[in-house]
């Protein structure tokens, strides 16, 4: 399998603030990719980094295309959906109009219809309540509607920023069981920033850890997640 | 009662005229979250150019499209030139570039076509309508104009992409990004939009209150009443407050003793304020809920 | 919609201005001893038309400072300072005319009746922040004219026409110190003691317990209210004392033009001390008196240029301000400040 994403050197600033020292990472094409650490390690600011969300340096390469200053808007276009943290509901619509906004940039507007009814499909809890308005649903809810929201770009590559913030456990479940599906039976590559680090290794195949700004270790999950010392030092489970 | 049902209707044929402003101020809140304080005078340069291009023998019905167009283009122009560039700085700024361009639409305005009031053509007549003398068929074909143009916004932003991608943009600019919607150009269409709507407000209102650099200062401190008093979020409030506006100024005239023309205007403002208080987002608004 | 507040928080401060704070420190004293050994000097240079119009520039600045105080200290916006104004000067007009009350004694009670009329108007705009507030505010001040001119009150306040006041003369002893001064100098040197003083009492104000407490309202209600903070207490009092002191200004400004009528203080009023306000710098005392310039002779600049299109050119010197400045004066005196540091560190 070939490399999707591939991050080097990448130096992100808050105003006078650098939060990424130099961070190297890279995405296997089909794989669940995960990037792990603390609060204010540094995670979130990656993945908006490769939106140009923050001001970096470096180089972001999206099947050898740099990314480094494209417009935020401009991302989709390479197929790259991106699940931002707190969701990013547009709560005063409807959730089927948040659905059809994923798709807005799409060409092929008949095979839309048909891509909400999928969504509807693997989120049936979005059904039944496709009239209402999006900030009515619970939190569960709302990140199934911002990952099918993702979902209807079509996505090649999906950024997903702490999906289980907040949820309840059973929630996460459900919401993790239908990663691993996008994933299998849609081809979606996957990178998801987590705190939760015990399912999100379950869920990947290769994890990066993340401290202070930098990657401190990267491998196999199986095999960090087995590893007794990292999980200590690292996870803290 | 017959009085009153008359005033009621005198009230509706003056309301027609802020709830076409109020039209044109509800969509520029959709894409730009403020209000503009230029907005009536930009309609009223837009009514000079329709003006113009009369005086130099357009038809009146080629000059209407025409003034549309020039209308669209020149209130992109000004968002490109003037307010993107201004960009992140601080509301209040916003609204001192507002005042600013007020000042220099209604100077120039005076210079080229002087301060002197001028007649504007109605292509529905002056006839009473329907046999009413306090209704003419100008004032029924704006409050037809108004409705047509408001079923017009309602299909636009709730059917079609652009509308969906424009209401996206303006509630929460950064995740209309992340889904691809070109943010800094939806803005700029909201302005182009506002800016014909308030041309054809203009077109409409000049027959009544006749053309002038200053034809819109009262126009559109009612226009902003009223899609203040509808809800600023809603087109269908903004143009139900227009009427209601109109109504009640009517009936504070006649019925409360001692209140001239001069004193209607703060009533009636004093009235909205108090619908505000009691139910701060207007009365056909979407309640506006803060999380901390 | 977004508030005023962020105006008044986004400073643009950086890391390297607060490197420069302690020479800054001094920096800043000697600009304030420079302006005010100007404002003592200036007049006597000058003639009485002048030296009317720097009365009125300080007027005005007393007026931005409460401006300020509301809108930079509380977060709350208004159109409606003209009315407050109005009452201010309509307060002192009605005591030294009909009254016969010394005019330094109507100074107090225009800024006590003021407070009152503010509070009282504070206590239904609680409800209204932003865009809403904004019109009430504004309707306020279209309101004040038009009650200004009522039959009702025409007994006091002379309808449409409105009053005309004595200038008071200089007091007796500066006769008896032998010093020759006009009643437009002693109104100058009146109004900058007035002005002073209520600076001075601004600038601790903000910085007290109250001052903090609205600087919290303005940044985060909610927190505000959590941590303890009485909201609609400080929210209503800061329009009191802001309306106070734009009715101190008010009764200054009846008594240095010897006239009042309701048509003085129409929106527009309101509307110039706004963009004087953001010329100034959103929530920064001393940029009152850059404001207050910008109000006095930006439209006088503009007319000399070209009568007929005064307008225009008064729209685009604003808009070349505030692209060079978005924030204001405030702007100004931090990159002053900066570069002043600079050479000092380099030295």
């Amino acid at each position: 399998m070939s490399t999707m994403l591939a991050i080097k050197e990448l130096r992100s600033y808050y105003g006078q603030v650098q939060a990424l020292h130099g961070l190297e990472l890279s995405i296997r094409e089909g794989a669940v990719t995960t990037l792990l650490g603390a609060n204010g390690a540094g995670k979130t600011t990656t993945i908006r980094a490769v939106c140009n969300m923050v001001r970096s340096t470096g180089s972001i390469e999206f099947e050898g295309k740099s990314l480094m200053g494209r417009p935020t808007e401009s991302i989709v276009q390479y197929g790259i959906a991106h699940v931002p943290q707190g969701r990013g509901t547009f709560t005063t619509m409807t959730v089927e109009e948040n659905l059809q906004l994923g798709a807005i940039t799409r060409k092929d507007i008949k095979a839309i219809g048909a891509d909400i009814e999928k969504m509807y499909a693997y989120f049936p809890v979005l059904k039944q309540r496709h009239t209402q308005q999006a900030g009515t649903l619970s939190g569960g809810e709302q990140q199934m509607l911002a990952v099918a929201r993702a979902l209807m770009l079509r996505p090649r590559l999906m950024l997903l920023d702490e999906p289980s913030f907040g949820l309840a456990p059973l929630v996460v479940r459900d919401l993790f069981g239908i990663l691993r599906k996008i994933n299998q039976e849609d081809k979606v590559t996957i990178l998801v920033v987590e705190q939760n680090a015990q399912l999100a290794l379950e869920l990947a195949e290769t994890a990066f850890v993340i401290e202070t700004g930098r990657i401190v270790m990267s491998g196999d999950a199986k095999e960090i997640a087995n590893n007794e010392d990292i999980r200590k030092s690292y996870l803290g489970y | 009662m017959e009085l009153f049902v008359n005033q009621v209707l005198a009230g509706i044929s003056t309301g027609a005229i802020y709830a076409c402003m109020a039209l044109a101020v509800v969509m520029i809140y959709q894409a730009i979250d403020h209000l503009n304080f230029a907005q009536g005078e930009m309609a009223m340069f837009s009514t000079f150019i329709a003006y113009q291009l009369m005086q130099w023998g357009v038809p009146y019905w080629w000059t209407f499209p025409l003034t549309l167009i020039i209308s669209f283009a020149g209130g992109i122009a000004i968002e490109r030139a003037l307010f993107k560039p201004l960009g992140n700085a601080p509301v209040l700024v916003h609204v001192a570039g507002f005042i600013a361009l007020f000042a220099i639409l209604n100077s120039v305005a005076g210079l080229t076509w002087d301060w002197t009031i001028k007649q504007f053509p109605t292509p529905f007549g002056n006839a009473p309508f329907l046999g009413s003398q306090l209704i003419s068929t100008h004032q029924a074909g704006m409050i037809g104009i108004t409705f047509i143009l408001l079923i017009l916004l309602f299909v636009f932003f709730r059917f079609t992409r652009v509308g969906l991608a424009m209401r996206a943009a303006a509630a929460l600019p950064e995740s209309a990004k992340l889904v691809g919607i070109n943010v800094s150009w939806m803005i700029a269409l909201g302005w182009g939009m506002a800016s014909g709507i308030g041309a054809i407000a203009g077109i409409l209102i000049a027959p009544v209150v006749f053309l002038e650099p200053n034809m819109m200062g009262g126009v559109l401190v009612y226009g902003f009443a009223s899609a203040v008093l509808g809800g600023l979020t809603s087109p269908f409030g903004a143009v139900m407050g227009g009427f209601l506006v109109g109504v009640f100024e009517n009936l504070v005239g006649t019925y409360i003793p001692g209140v001239g023309n001069e004193l209607k205007l703060p009533i009636a403002l004093a009235l909205i304020v108090t619908v505000l208080v009691l139910k701060p987002g207007g009365l056909f608004g979407r309640a506006y809920v803060q999380r901390v | 919609m977004t508030t005023a507040h962020e105006t008044a928080t986004a400073a643009p401060a950086t890391g390297k201005a607060a490197a420069a704070a302690a020479p800054s420190m001094n920096v800043a004293r000697a600009a304030s001893l420079i302006t005010l050994a100007l404002l003592l000097l200036a007049p006597l240079f000058l003639k009485n038309f002048y030296i009317f119009q720097m009365t009125q520039w300080l007027i005005y600045a007393i007026a931005l400072l409460a401006l300020n105080i509301l809108t930079g200290g509380s977060g709350q916006f208004s159109l409606g300072q003209s009315a407050f104004y109005a009452v201010g000067a309509y307060t002192a007009a009605v005591m030294m005319e009909i009254m016969g009350v010394n005019y330094v004694l109507t100074l107090p009670a225009a800024g006590l009746i003021c407070f009152v009329f503010g509070f009282l108007f504070g206590l239904p705009a609680l409800r209204l922040s932003g865009i809403y507030l904004a019109l009430a505010t504004f309707a306020l001040a279209v309101a004040m004219p038009q009650v200004l001119k009522l039959h009702f009150f025409e007994h006091w306040t002379g309808g449409v026409q409105g009053l005309v006041i004595i200038k008071p003369d200089p007091p007796e002893f500066i006769k008896t110190i032998g010093v020759k001064m006009s009643q437009d100098m002693w109104l100058y040197y009146f109004t900058l003691v007035v002005g002073i003083g209520i600076y001075i009492a601004s600038v601790n104000l903000l910085a007290s317990r109250s001052g903090r407490a609205m600087m919290a309202i303005r940044d985060n209600q909610i927190a505000a209210a959590a941590m303890g903070v009485d909201v609609p207490l400080y929210k209503t009092l800061a329009f009191g004392i802001s309306a106070g002191i734009t009715g101190v200004a008010g009764a200054l400004g009846a008594i240095a033009v010897a006239f009042v009528a309701p048509d003085s203080y129409t929106i527009q009023l309101a509307i110039a001390l706004f963009l004087g306000m953001v010329i100034g710098g959103v929530g920064w005392l001393p940029g009152s008196l850059a404001g207050a310039a910008f109000m006095v002779f930006v439209p006088n600049i503009a007319e000399s240029i070209s009568k007929g299109l005064s307008g225009a050119i008064f729209g685009v010197i604003l808009i070349i301000i505030i692209f060079l400045v978005p924030h204001g004066a405030r702007q100004i005196a931090y990159m002053a400040q900066h570069l002043i540091g600079k050479i000092g560190k380099s030295s």
